[in-house]
Parts: structure tokens; sequence; C-alpha cells
């Protein structure tokens, strides 16, 4: 193997672009679980997300409304799930799944003759002088525009559970649902809106993958990137900023995994390629030493709330 | 104004009529979505469910395929559905049906070319400890650090999978096979092959090992203290830490009882119907599995009947991309609309609707 044959600058440069997919999908499943609500579908979303954005995107040239597509299909998606863990008060882990096996199905068959097709090409974000700063300029300044507005999301989502009203709220509402019941707030309401945001930022995620990340659509492409966000989450013992980190650090072994291979490390690609799902892995069973107050996770995650008032 | 009110215990009449309405809506949505997609609904449906059985020209090969179908998903489902019912989620099965596959074909191939009759119990045996050491990792991992196992055993399907076509491309390739990935073909290795037990009847030794855990599986369930367990930790988790039920033990009961069911299903599978290990040997079984035992009800028996169902889905789904051109993942999309369906009207069996203004008693 010839480690010298790794550029390391180009290594960093596309560390964001590997993690930003499921910085996406993680981050929204992050408000979600904050809100109480433990959607296992993340996959089956942004897999949907994927599809969409890659159809629209194809169709009309514009990765914009690519992007609106798949925030909008993934959205659609959750409110399956979110009808009926709400309405209908199913059980929350199964019906994740169904929306996982449903999304996989679905997405195939709206797939089918988009495959092979080519992806459109989605041009960096021209950050004028900034993009010309020796090492940091390539590696953090000329990437497309999703990668920045994926970390406006983060801060976004921060500043919203820590410093407002509404934030609050969605966390009073995930801690424990009959109290915030008994002070008038509508617990249903709000979790489907936190369900709908969730599906969203997974949609972008998948549309992220299969419009700048790959860029084609393939079957199943997603391969588990969703259920890796909802490790993510857990990592990041339910706080935004340490998405962002634990995000990063994925994308990172990732890429490295991936420049591995082609440095020709004398192992078989399958082995290597088994890394990001070992990795987590790994990280959960760190992450899982402590108990579950102790580690943020919203007091009535999974809970089904039904009004008996 | 439509409000629900709690049922004290759940409904059993709605609790065996819902998988049938179930269904009867799935068709219906099912049939809404081939119209959507240029094809004849009720053309469709009845190509998917009455065709494979009872069409002239189709049943003779369909009607053997229904239990091999069949076989598997029962088999892995009669395992899922204990953890399910203690409040388990292992979502993994698809892994361990192919670790399974992978170590008792290992065993198999090792014996190579030999013709004692001890090879394919061993391999069976091999196999359903393959599922089970792979279960056993989210099942340790949970029991020791916590770990959560409906994301541990998920991800380790994609490792299991980059495992197989690893085995396929390396140390399991056939050295016959010009370079080729795939292992030797067990059909042409009678000492470790699993045919068919009467011609043309789909019935293999995966088959009867279903059977046998349905019935394991009920007796377990409903006549033994292990089965009581379960029941109760996943009716009331905190009344059975009172009872003395430890999780841990049920933790590693539950997985490895599923995990090894899944490995069982995986090794008959390789040795039967698939007949060597390729990197396409998997096909979503594992996944399946979960539908057939929520279809179920979490019930050895139901879960019998459910996974025919399930298997007669898998080949009506062939027999229409065949007939009309629907797309082979069509069937996919409605194997998932069932599971939705499914769940949503069980509310049915926990909650009575009632409608019209909040009552005051």
């Amino acid at each position: 193997m010839d480690l010298s044959s790794i550029n390391w600058l180009l290594l960093l440069a596309s560390l964001m672009v590997a993690a930003t997919p499921i910085l996406l999908a993680g981050i929204g499943e992050l408000v979600t679980e904050r809100a109480g609500v433990l959607n296992l579908g993340v996959e089956g979303m942004m897999i949907t997300g994927a599809i969409c954005g890659f159809a629209v995107a194809t169709q009309t040239g514009s990765a914009t409304l690519g992007y609106l597509a798949a925030a909008l299909g993934g959205a659609a998606m959750s409110m399956l799930f979110g009808f009926l863990t709400q309405f209908l008060l199913s059980n929350q882990v199964a019906t994740g799944l169904a929306l996982t096996l449903f999304g996989l199905g679905f997405s195939a068959l709206i797939g089918q003759s988009f495959v092979g097709v080519q992806g459109i090409r989605v041009e960096d974000l021209n950050l004028g002088p900034l993009a010309d700063i020796p090492v940091l300029g390539p590696v953090l300044f000329q990437h497309d525009a999703m990668v920045y507005i994926s970390l406006l999301l983060v801060a976004g989502v921060w500043l919203f559970l820590t410093r407002t009203r509404g934030g609050l709220i969605l966390r009073a509402v995930g801690e424990n649902h009959d109290a915030a019941h008994a002070l008038g707030y509508k617990v249903v309401r709000i979790r489907l809106m936190a369900i709908a945001f969730g599906g969203a930022c997974a949609g972008l995620g998948g549309a992220y993958l299969s419009l700048v990340r790959v860029p084609q659509w393939t079957q199943g492409m997603t391969a588990g990137a969703g259920w890796i966000a909802l490790a993510l989450v857990v990592f990041a013992s339910w706080r935004p900023w340490r998405v962002l980190i634990g995000a990063y650090l994925f994308g990172g072994l990732t890429v490295l995994q991936l420049n591995l291979q082609a440095a020709g490390l004398k192992v078989p690609v399958e082995y290597l390629a088994m890394s990001p799902y070992l990795i987590t892995i790994f990280v959960l069973v760190i992450i899982s030493g402590r108990s579950r107050a102790s580690i943020g996770a919203p007091a009535t995650l999974g809970q089904s709330f039904h009004a008996t008032t | 104004m439509i409000r629900l009110e709690k049922r004290p215990t759940p409904s059993q009449a709605w609790t065996w009529a819902t998988p049938v309405l179930a269904v009867l809506l799935t068709m219906l949505a099912g049939g809404l979505m081939f119209a959507l997609l240029g094809k004849d609904p009720v053309a469709a449906i009845k190509i998917i469910f009455y065709d494979p059985l009872f069409n002239p020209q189709f049943a003779a090969y369909s009607r053997p395929q229904l239990l091999v179908k069949a076989g598997p998903l029962i088999l892995i489902a009669v395992g899922l559905a204990m953890g399910f019912r203690a409040g388990i989620w292992n979502i993994g099965a698809e892994g361990q049906y192919i670790m399974g596959a992978i170590f008792g074909a290992a065993v198999g191939l090792a014996m190579y070319p030999s013709d004692s009759w001890m090879i394919f119990p061993a391999m069976v045996i091999a196999g359903a400890f393959g599922g089970f050491l792979w279960a056993m990792i989210p099942a340790v991992l949970k029991v020791v650090f916590g770990t959560n196992e409906i994301l541990v055993s998920l991800l380790l399907v994609y490792v299991a999978e980059k495992l197989m076509a690893a085995m396929a491309l390396g140390p399991l390739r056939n050295p016959e096979g010009g370079g080729f990935p795939g292992s030797r073909n067990f059909q042409g290795y009678p000492a470790a092959s699993n045919p068919e037990l009467f011609p043309n009847s789909g019935m293999h030794w995966g088959v009867v090992a279903a059977i046998i855990a349905v019935i394991f599986g009920y007796i377990l369930l409903s006549r033994h203290l292990m089965g009581y367990h379960i029941r109760l930790a996943g009716q009331s988790p905190r009344a059975a830490r009172f009872g003395g039920v430890s999780p841990a033990r049920l933790v590693i009961f539950c997985l490895g009882f599923g995990g090894a069911l899944a490995g069982l299903a995986g090794i008959f599978e390789v040795t039967g119907p698939a007949g060597q290990i390729t990197t396409s040997f998997n096909t979503g079984y594992g996944f399946t599995a979960i539908i057939v035992a929520f279809l179920g009800r979490l019930n050895p028996i139901g879960i019998l009947l459910a996974g025919l169902l399930m298997a007669l889905t898998y080949i009506g789904g062939e027999l229409a991309s065949f007939m009309l051109g629907l797309p082979s993942a069509a069937i996919q999309a409605f194997q998932g609309m069932l599971l939705f369906f499914l769940l949503g009207v069980d509310v049915l069996s926990n909650f009575r609707i009632k409608i019209g203004r909040e009552g005051h008693a």
C-alpha cells in the first residue's frame, strides 16, 4: 500500500460531502426524537427523498426543485407514520420498520425508469475570495450549497431548541406528554410537525446522495445511511452540535476507508466496506455504557400519547 | 367528533379479524396503485392471489413454490415473534439468515467430496449455530452495555452481506468455477444437498423444520414457563421484574432462538432452492418475515397462515411481473403497505371507536 498516494487535502474536502446526507437525516431525526417520537423509518424516508429529488432534478434540470421535491416526498412519507402513530396509536417501532420496508419498495417502483439515467451537475457555491485561500479554501469553501445549508440547519435547530419558546414546548412534549397536555399544549399537533420536519430532512439527505454524492439512482442506494443517522442521534446524546461532530467523524472514516481501497490496501474491498457499519456499532457500545437519563434521551421517547381527559 | 376509548383488554374478535381486514384493505389500495401504474387492477389482484393456486396453466409450477417460499418466512418469523412479544426487537434476521448459510455451507464445502450421511446434519447444526452466533452480538452487547439491539442487529445485516460477498469471491469460491464468483452448487453434491422430499411438492427439509418450529413455538408460548415470561415481559416489564424474570436471560433467549431459526432457514435455502452461496444469495426473507410475524399476530399458528399468504404474494408478484409487466418492486411496496394497514387497523382491537360528543358519566 502506498499511503503517499492519498491526497489528504482532497480527503478532508470530501469528508464534508460524505457527512452531509447523514447529518441532514440525523438533525431531522433529532428534532423528531426530542418531541418524544421514535421514527425508525429514516431509511425509508431517505430513499424516497433520493428518488423524488433525482426524478425532479433530472426532469427539470434544477437541483433546487429536486431538493424541494425530496423534502416534500420525505415529509409525505413521514406523515404516513405520523397518522398511524399519533391518531391510530400504533407501535412506533413496528410502524417505523413498516415505513422503511414500504419506502424501499415504493422508491424502487417509481425509480425504475431512472436507473442508468445521467444525474445533473450540481455546481459548487461561489464563495469568492474564500475559496482561493490555500489549504482551507478547497477543504471548507469549495462545496455545493447543501453542505452549508446543512450546517445552518444544525445551528438553526440548536437555536430553536434551546433559545425559543417553541423549542421549549417541543422538549416539554418529549419529556412529559401528559404534563404538556395538561398545560394546554397540543401534543399530537406538535409531534406531527416534528415528524414532518424529520421526514423533510431525511428526504433532503437522501436527495444529497442521489444528486451530489453518487450522483445516480440505484435501487436501495441509501445502503443503511438512515440507520447510521439513527445511531448518530444516540451518539449525539440528542444534542444538535454533537450530531455535527458525529457526522463529520463518521464522514471522515468513510472517506478514509474509500481512499485506503483506492491506495491498494492489501485487504479485500468487501472487508473495508464493512467498516462504516462496524464503527457505528462500536461507537454505540461506547456510548451506551451510561444510563438512559444521563445521556439525555427524552423521557417519553417511543411512547404513544392518548389523551384521556 | 370521533373519540377512542381504550379497551380494558384487547378485543379477541378484532384480534383475529384485523389481519383479514388489513389484507382486504391492501388489495384495495394495491389495486389503486396498479391502476395508477396503468394496469388493470382486478386482473393484477387476481394474478397475485388466485392464479398461482388455481390457474390451470401456471398452478402446476407455482403451487410447489408456495412451500418453498413460505418455509423460510415461517421459520424466521416464529423466532422473531418470541422477541417481539417480549419487547426485544431483532430486526437483523436477514443477517442471521446469511450467516447460517455461510457457516453451514462452509462445513459442507470443507468435506467435499465425501459422501458420509453425517455431512448434511452437521451442516444444519453449523447453520443454526452461525445464525445464533450472529444474533449473540446484539444480545451480549445489550446485556452487558445496554446497547440498542434494534440498531446493532440491523447494522450487522450490512456486515453479513459484505461478508457473504467476500466469501463468494474468496474462501468459498468454487475452485472449478472458472473464476466466477459463487460457491460449488450443492445440487451436484448429494451428501450436502436438500432436495425436494416428494416430487413437485416444494416440500424440503426447511419446510419440515418450519412446521416443527411452529409446533414448538406454540407449545413454548402457551404451555411453558419461558413463554409465560416472554408474554409477561412484553405486557408489563415492571411486573415481570418483580416476578423474578431476568431481563438478561430473556434477551439472550429471544435473540438466540430467533437467530438460530434464521440460520436454519439460511442453510436449508442455500442447500436447496438457492443451491449455492453467491453475492446475491439473500432476497429479503429476513425483512419480509417481520411482516409475517405481525400479520400472524405474533402467534405461531397465525404465522403459519401469514407465511403462506406472504409466499403467495411473492409468487403472484413474479407472475404479475411476467404477465402484466408489473415492476417486481411493486410487490415489495405491496407488502410494506400490508404492514401499514395491519398496524393501522389494530387500533380496533385496542380501542373502541366512539362517535358523537363526549359523554358525561
